[in-house]
C-alpha cells in the first residue's frame, strides 16, 4: 500500500488524478493554489495526458471544465471561496445543463480571512445551485472524495461541489493511496439538448434537477462521509461539519461521551438529524464557516425551546475558523494549564519584499499625488494591496479582483479627479479588461497603472496571461496609443517615472502606464535554476 | 509517544523546510504525524508559524490546544514568545537568539531576552553565528533544529536522512552545509547549561 504525506489541497489532487482526472482548471488563490501546483508537477501533466495550465480567471475555468465534462471527461475546477463569486454564472448553469463526464467545483474556504476580504461560505452555494457538496474531514477524505464525487457527478449527472477550509487545505498528514483508475473516453452527450439552455429547454432541466433532489438527499444519508457516532451522555448532541469534527475528536481524545454526528455530504442528511434530535436534550453544531445548518433547524421563528446551541446564539464565536480550544470551551471542558500570553508583543504585519517594483511605482505615484489632495488611487486585490500600509499608504480602495478600474471609473463620472487605478497584470487580465472597455467607450478621464511584475505574485509565482501581452491587450481594447506609456519601476527613474505619471493624470482621457519589472522573489528564484542547468 | 511542537518564525527564515525534515523523520520513524501551515500573505516579512503533531496513535486535530504543546522551536526569538499560551507547564521554549527587526517600534532586545530567561525551560541560540560557522547563514535554520533535536522525540539518524532527503534537490554542498549546521546547533543544546 502506498502513503504519502500530503496537504489536504495536494490530498485532493492527488485523489483526482487517481480518479481518472483529464483536466484541472483554475486560478491561483490562497488557500486552494497547491491543487493545481501539485497536479502540474504530476507525472501525469509531464506525459500531456491532464491539462492543467492556469487558466485567466475563475469563470472561463469552470466554462473550460464544464467543456471538457460535455465531451465525457473527468474534470474539475479550482478556486478559493471568492472565486466562487467570479464563476457563480456557469456554476448555477452548470447544475440545469448537467454533467456529462463527471465535474467537481473544489472551493477552498477562508474562515478568519488568512488572505481574503471575507469568509464566505461556499455551502450556501450549493442551495442556490441545487448541487451536492462533499466536505472532506481530513487529509485522508481529501484524497478519497474526488473519486467518490467523480462517481457521484456522473451517477447523478450534476456537478458536485468539494469544500475544503483553510486548515484542511494547508495541513498535512499521511494518506494512503487507492486504485487507480483511467480516464473516461471522449463522449460528447446524446442527449443534444442537455447543454442548450433554451427557456424551454432549461424549464425541463430545472424540472428534472428538482426532480434529482430526493436521490441527492438520499446520497447524503448513505454516505460514507456522513457518520452517526452513538454516545452514552444525551443531555447534548453533538453536530460537527469538516474539519471541526476533528476538534471535537480531539478534545474528547476520540471518544466522545455524546452522540456525535459527523456531516460531510450534502444536502444536510435530514434523517440523520432527526435522530440525534430524538435522541437528545440538547444539540450543540461546531460548523468551519457559517451557521448553515444551524440557521435552517432554527428557521425564521428561531429555537422557542433554547436546545439548539451554535454559532447564532453566542455558545460559539459568530465569525471566524475554529479551533480546539473554541470547541472546548463551547462543551464546557476545563482550559488546560498553560503559560499566559507575553506582554511585549507587537504585530508584524506583512510587507512588500525589499526590491519589490510596487514599491518603486507607489514612490512616483505618491510623488505626483502630493499635488492633487481631492485624487484618490482605488487599488485592487494582489501583494500590491500591501501599498495601503505604512511607510507607501498609496492606495484608497481594495474591494475584490477588477474594482480598481471600474470604481476609478464611477467616482470619476461623479466628479472625482484625478482617479487613479492601480492594479497587477494578473488581476487585470483576470477581471480588469472590461472594465477599461468601458473607461474607453467614454474615453473616461481615468489613469490606469498596471504593475506588471510577470507573475501572480501574492500566491506564490504563478505563470499570469498577461505577459508579455498588456500592451497588445490596451491598444486593442482601444486605448490610443500615445496614452499606454511604459516605465520600468526602479530608483534611478524615479523622475522620469513622476514626470511620466504626472502628465498621464493630466491628460483628461483613459490612459495606461504599464509598469513592467519582475517580481524580485521570482528574479532570485530565477537565477537559481539557471544556476543549476 | 505523542509531541506537540509550534515552530514560529518570520517569512523567508526557512521555518517550512524545518517543517518539512521534521515530517519526513517523523515519518521515516513510522509516526502519525498532522503539520499545519500559513501560505500566502504571511509570507512576505508577516508572521509564520506551523503546527507539527507527532504520535504514534493516530492524531485527530490539524491545530495543537492551548497549554498542550510540548516544544516550541523559533527562528526569532520575538516570534518564540508569540505563542506562549500554547506551551505546556513544563514544555520546552527553543529559539535563535537574533532578532529580525522588520517592524518599529520592536521591543528591546534585553526586555524579549528577559521573558524567555523568566521561562523555567528555555534555549537561547545565536543560531546565525553557528550557521556562518557551518558554511552559510542560510543553514540557520537547520541549527534551530538541531538545537531543538533533543527535545522532539525523534532520534538525531532520523533527521539527518530527513536533511539529506528534504535538500537533496538542492545540490550536495547545501545537504552537507545543513548537515553541518543541524550538528553545531545540537551540540549547543546538549552543552548548554540550564538545560533540563
Amino acid at each position: 500500500m502506498t502513503t504519502k504525506l500530503l496537504l489536504g489541497d495536494e490530498a485532493l489532487a492527488q485523489g483526482a488524478l487517481d480518479a481518472g482526472l483529464s483536466g484541472a482548471y483554475a486560478y491561483p488563490g490562497t488557500p486552494s493554489t497547491e491543487i493545481t501546483e501539485y497536479i502540474q508537477r504530476s507525472v501525469q501533466a509531464k506525459s500531456g495526458d491532464v491539462h492543467c495550465r492556469w487558466s485567466t480567471n475563475e469563470k472561463v475555468a469552470l466554462e473550460e471544465a464544464i467543456g471538457m465534462s460535455y465531451a465525457g471527461k473527468r474534470a474539475m475546477v479550482s478556486m478559493k471561496h471568492v472565486g466562487l463569486n467570479v464563476a457563480a454564472d456557469p456554476f448555477v448553469n452548470a447544475a440545469i445543463a448537467g454533467a456529462n463526464g463527471g465535474l467537481l467545483i473544489n472551493v477552498a474556504d477562508d474562515p478568519s480571512m488568512h488572505s481574503s476580504q471575507n469568509e464566505q461560505d461556499s455551502r450556501l452555494y450549493t442551495d442556490l445551485a441545487l448541487v451536492p457538496c462533499v466536505e472532506p474531514s481530513n487529509q485522508q477524505e481529501a484524497y478519497d472524495a474526488p473519486a467518490y464525487a467523480f462517481d457521484l457527478s456522473e451517477r447523478v449527472n450534476i456537478p458536485v461541489l468539494i469544500r475544503l477550509t483553510t486548515r484542511l487545505a494547508h495541513s498535512r498528514s499521511v494518506v494512503k493511496l487507492g486504485q487507480k483508475r483511467g480516464v473516461n473516453k471522449l463522449a460528447p452527450p446524446t442527449d443534444l439538448r442537455q447543454f442548450i439552455l433554451l427557456p424551454a429547454n432549461a424549464r425541463e432541466s430545472y424540472r428534472n434537477l428538482i426532480a434529482r433532489q430526493p436521490q441527492l438527499l438520499a446520497e447524503s444519508e448513505s454516505s460514507p462521509f456522513n457518520r452517526y457516532q452513538d454516545g452514552v451522555d444525551k443531555t447534548c448532541g453533538i453536530i460537527a461539519t469538516g474539519i471541526a469534527y476533528n476538534y471535537v475528536q480531539e478534545v474528547y481524545d476520540g471518544i466522545s461521551p455524546h452522540p456525535l454526528l459527523k456531516i460531510s455530504q450534502y444536502p444536510i442528511p435530514v434523517a440523520l438529524l432527526r435522530r440525534l434530535f430524538a435522541e437528545c436534550d440538547d444539540v450543540i453544531l461546531f460548523e468551519e464557516g457559517y451557521p448553515f445548518i444551524e440557521g435552517k433547524l432554527r428557521g425564521l421563528l428561531g429555537d422557542r425551546e433554547g436546545s439548539i446551541h451554535g454559532r447564532l446564539d453566542g455558545t460559539v464565536p459568530r465569525t471566524g475558523e475554529l479551533n480546539p480550544e473554541i470547541v472546548a470551551h463551547a462543551l464546557g471542558l476545563p482550559r488546560m494549564d498553560g503559560l499566559p500570553q507575553s506582554d511585549i508583543l507587537v504585530r508584524r504585519p506583512p510587507a512588500l519584499c525589499p526590491g519589490c517594483p510596487h514599491a518603486d511605482t507607489y514612490r512616483a505615484l505618491n510623488a505626483v499625488m502630493e499635488r492633487y489632495p481631492q485624487g484618490r488611487v482605488f487599488s485592487d486585490i494582489g501583494c500590491y494591496t500591501l501599498g495601503a500600509l505604512p511607510p507607501h499608504e498609496a492606495i484608497d480602495t481594495c474591494l475584490e479582483m477588477g474594482a480598481s478600474i471600474t470604481m476609478a471609473k464611477g467616482a470619476s463620472d461623479a466628479g472625482l479627479a484625478p482617479a487613479v487605478a492601480v492594479i497587477g497584470d494578473s488581476t487585470f487580465t483576470h477581471s480588469g479588461m472590461t472594465g477599461l472597455l468601458d473607461c474607453v467607450s467614454e474615453d473616461a478621464p481615468v489613469t490606469i497603472i498596471i504593475l506588471d511584475n510577470l507573475t501572480v505574485a501574492m500566491t506564490g509565482g504563478q505563470e499570469s496571461n498577461a505577459t508579455n501581452r498588456l500592451a497588445a491587450i490596451c491598444g486593442g481594447l482601444g486605448v490610443s496609443e500615445e496614452h499606454i506609456k511604459m516605465i520600468v519601476p526602479l530608483p534611478k527613474n524615479h523622475e522620469q517615472n513622476v514626470a511620466v505619471i504626472a502628465r498621464e493624470l493630466a491628460h483628461q482621457g483613459t490612459s495606461v502606464i504599464i509598469a513592467v519589472r519582475e517580481c524580485v522573489q521570482m528574479l532570485r528564484r530565477h537565477a537559481r535554476k539557471g544556476g543549476e542547468e | 509517544m505523542k509531541k506537540d511542537i509550534i515552530l514560529a518564525g518570520v517569512g523567508g527564515q526557512g521555518l517550512l523546510s524545518i517543517a518539512a525534515v521534521i515530517g519526513e523523520a517523523a515519518l521515516r520513524s513510522g509516526l502519525f504525524i498532522k503539520q499545519a501551515e500559513v501560505h500566502g500573505m504571511a509570507q512576505r516579512g508577516g508572521v509564520v508559524q506551523s503546527h507539527v503533531r507527532l504520535s504514534d496513535r493516530p492524531i485527530h486535530s490539524d491545530l495543537i490546544r492551548a497549554g498542550s504543546c510540548d516544544l516550541i522551536l523559533a527562528t526569532e526569538p520575538l516570534e518564540a514568545l508569540r505563542y506562549l499560551e500554547f506551551l505546556k507547564t513544563g514544555g520546552m521554549l527553543v529559539t535563535n537568539s537574533v532578532p529580525f527587526k522588520n517592524v518599529d517600534p520592536y521591543p528591546q532586545d534585553e526586555e524579549i531576552e528577559a521573558r524567555i530567561e523568566a521561562l523555567p525551560h528555555h534555549l537561547l541560540i545565536d543560531a546565525v553565528t553557528l550557521a556562518t560557522q557551518a558554511g552559510s547563514v542560510r543553514c540557520a535554520n537547520m541549527v534551530v533544529l538541531g538545537a531543538g533535536s533533543p527535545f522532539i522525540g525523534l532520534s538525531e539518524e532520523s533527521l539527518q536522512a530527513a536533511i539529506e532527503q528534504v535538500f537533496s534537490g538542492k545540490g550536495a554542498k547545501v545537504v552537507e552545509t545543513s548537515l553541518v549546521g543541524f550538528s553545531l546547533g545540537r551540540e549547543a543544546a546538549l552543552n548548554a547549561t540550564g538545560v533540563n
